[in-house]
């Protein structure tokens, strides 16, 4: 589905700032996979998902999307294949415009360049009715209000149906339920769960929080200093407690898992 | 008094059509596109030069059509090659003062003489009122054109791009793409207005862009002030509202003399000033009339 061969990327190249953010990353996830991504403050944890979606070019490497060499393809050619949620759920959606509107814009995957001049018919209206209904949140009745008066939870719920309206290959999730409180995020954590089942979406997610990286999705990555530490597959994961997890991230490079967000329990 | 009137609604709707390009670049876009006012001159010198070739329809297709290449210019310089937005239009526009020169023969300006112009033709063809009653019809094909057209999905695109890039960019669509369409619509109707006004004053002059940025904006404001931004549609009413309204203001003052003809720019620019920083003035005022009286209390 996605394979990474020997991506470098690094930071202020040349200068004694330099910083390696990524450092022969060698990845293969395949089609269905569910990865969640926990690693220290700086690990690269951002630039992969950056390198993957296009909005950065690697310094060296391969990347393939569905066996196609994307290394060197375009962010919004790239976007018609893969979903990206931020953690700023401000990001995602456009304020001024209305929530049918930015469905709309989202949908346009489904049909690119085809219905270029046509405007949004009722049959789409009623589509987009029955989509946001999933979504539990009474937002369906709302349909023409501007985005810019919803709740931050609101909007990452939008956010996050406008990623995978149309079932997008990979769908990346960055942290996207931090920025939210604890009840909101457990909801939309709760919807990703389902939609991700529902359309046997591949999915990374980067998270902080240690037992959701563990209980959540079938395989766990930990990253540090730009290179994938530890890579732990749905049988090794079971059982594990985040204790485990941490003595193994000390084990494998010697430092102590370090990050200033990082939620050991619930 | 009649005669107010009637310069303030021809010149609203065709100015008008300038706040409604502005609209787009500036509100929607949220780009400040300073080649307006070569652009003007450039639909201005087309339309002159092409009508005094005997063409006046014609005139103000080619006038169109190169405002739609000046715009394209401006969006390639932004988009392709890295130009802030504010200085690719300021090139543009340097370059346009040889381009509009060499339109008119590398003179600083052309006249039409006997030769027709659009709106003598309907004259003669026994329309009333006409130059009322086509910019009017101009002015209401462009409107509902640019309304429609926001609400079709490249409409949204474009949209979208102005509202929140960063979605964009993340999302399937071109950014660089919706920019140029966005700025080559929104230049068809400033060289479209300056082509009308060429034809009906009968000359084109190399100066006569100055200032139409500002004022065009100054319209768009007043008529956002008073009409509000809610929707596109009550965005489009605002620009006729703010155009017309200005040009009556202004005739009034011409007709009067309030002021000396000669203090007419400084006027402008102070009437521009405050138009633009009311919501600002409004606001503070506001703000302090609450502090007031919470010390009174």
């Amino acid at each position: 589905m996605l394979e990474m061969h020997n991506v470098s990327k690094s930071f202020y190249r040349g200068t004694i700032n330099e910083r390696k953010a990524l450092d022969n990353i060698d990845l293969k996830v395949n089609k269905g996979d569910f990865i969640t991504i926990i690693g220290s403050n700086g690990a690269g944890k951002s630039t992969l998902f950056n390198c993957i979606s296009g909005n950065i070019l690697p310094d060296s490497g391969r990347v393939f999307l569905g066996g196609k060499d994307v290394t060197y393809e375009k962010e919004y050619v790239r976007a018609k294949e893969i979903g990206r949620l931020f953690q700023d759920p401000l990001k995602g959606t456009a304020p001024h415009m209305t929530i049918e509107e930015n469905l709309a814009l989202a949908y346009l995957r489904a049909d690119f360049g085809k219905r270029t001049f046509s405007r949004i018919t009722k049959a789409d209206r009623e589509f987009f009715y029955q989509k946001v209904k999933t979504l539990d949140l009474g937002l369906e009745e709302r349909l023409d209000q501007a985005v810019g008066s919803l709740s931050g939870g609101q909007r990452q719920a939008l956010t996050l149906l406008m990623a995978t309206i149309v079932p997008p290959k990979l769908l990346l999730l960055d942290e996207h339920t931090a920025a939210l409180d604890p009840a909101t995020a457990e909801k939309i954590m709760a919807l990703t769960e389902k939609i991700v089942k529902e359309q046997e979406t591949t999915c990374l997610m980067i998270t902080h929080n240690l037992s959701q990286a563990i209980s959540v999705g079938n395989r766990t990555l930990m990253m540090e200093h730009g290179r994938i530490a530890l890579d732990l597959d749905e049988k090794t994961r079971k059982g594990l407690k985040v204790e485990d997890l941490l003595r193994m991230f000390k084990e494998k490079t010697g430092r102590i898992l370090d990050n200033d967000r990082m939620l050991l329990e619930e | 008094m009649l005669y107010i009137a009637q310069t303030a609604l021809q010149l609203g709707f065709i100015y008008g059509l300038v706040s409604l390009a502005l609209f787009l670049s500036f509100r929607v876009l949220d780009i400040a596109d300073l080649s307006t006012d070569g652009t003007f001159v450039l639909g201005m010198a087309v339309s002159v030069a092409v009508a005094a070739k005997g063409h006046p329809f014609l005139a103000l297709l080619v006038a169109m059509i190169s405002g739609m290449l000046s715009g394209t210019v401006t969006a390639v310089l932004q988009t392709r090659l890295g130009i802030p937005s504010i200085l690719a239009g300021i090139i543009t526009n340097t370059g346009l003062y040889t381009i509009n020169l060499a339109v008119m023969g590398f003179s600083s300006n052309i006249a039409l003489l006997k030769q027709d112009t659009i709106f003598s033709l309907l004259q003669k063809a026994g329309i009333p009122s006409v130059t009322i009653l086509l910019p009017l019809l101009l002015f209401a094909v462009a409107a509902f054109l640019l309304k429609n057209f926001l609400n079709t999905r490249l409409g949204l695109s474009i949209r979208a791009t102005g509202d929140n890039r960063d979605m964009v960019s993340a999302s399937s669509i071109d950014p660089r793409f919706t920019i140029t369409v966005g700025l080559a619509y929104a230049n068809t109707m400033t060289a479209l207005a300056g082509a009308l006004v060429g034809q009906l004053q009968r000359s084109a002059d190399i100066n006569s862009g100055t200032g139409v940025v500002v004022v065009g904006l100054a319209c768009l404001i007043i008529g956002e002030t008073i009409i509000g931004r809610k929707t596109i549609g009550r965005n489009i009413l605002a620009v006729m509202v703010g155009s017309i309204l200005y040009r009556f203001l202004y005739a009034i003052i011409l007709k009067t003399r309030l002021f000396p003809i000669e203090c007419l720019k400084l006027v402008t620019a102070v009437i521009i000033a405050l138009a633009i920083a009311m919501p600002n003035i409004k606001a503070s005022y506001d703000l302090r009339k609450e502090r007031n009286h919470a010390g009174n209390a």
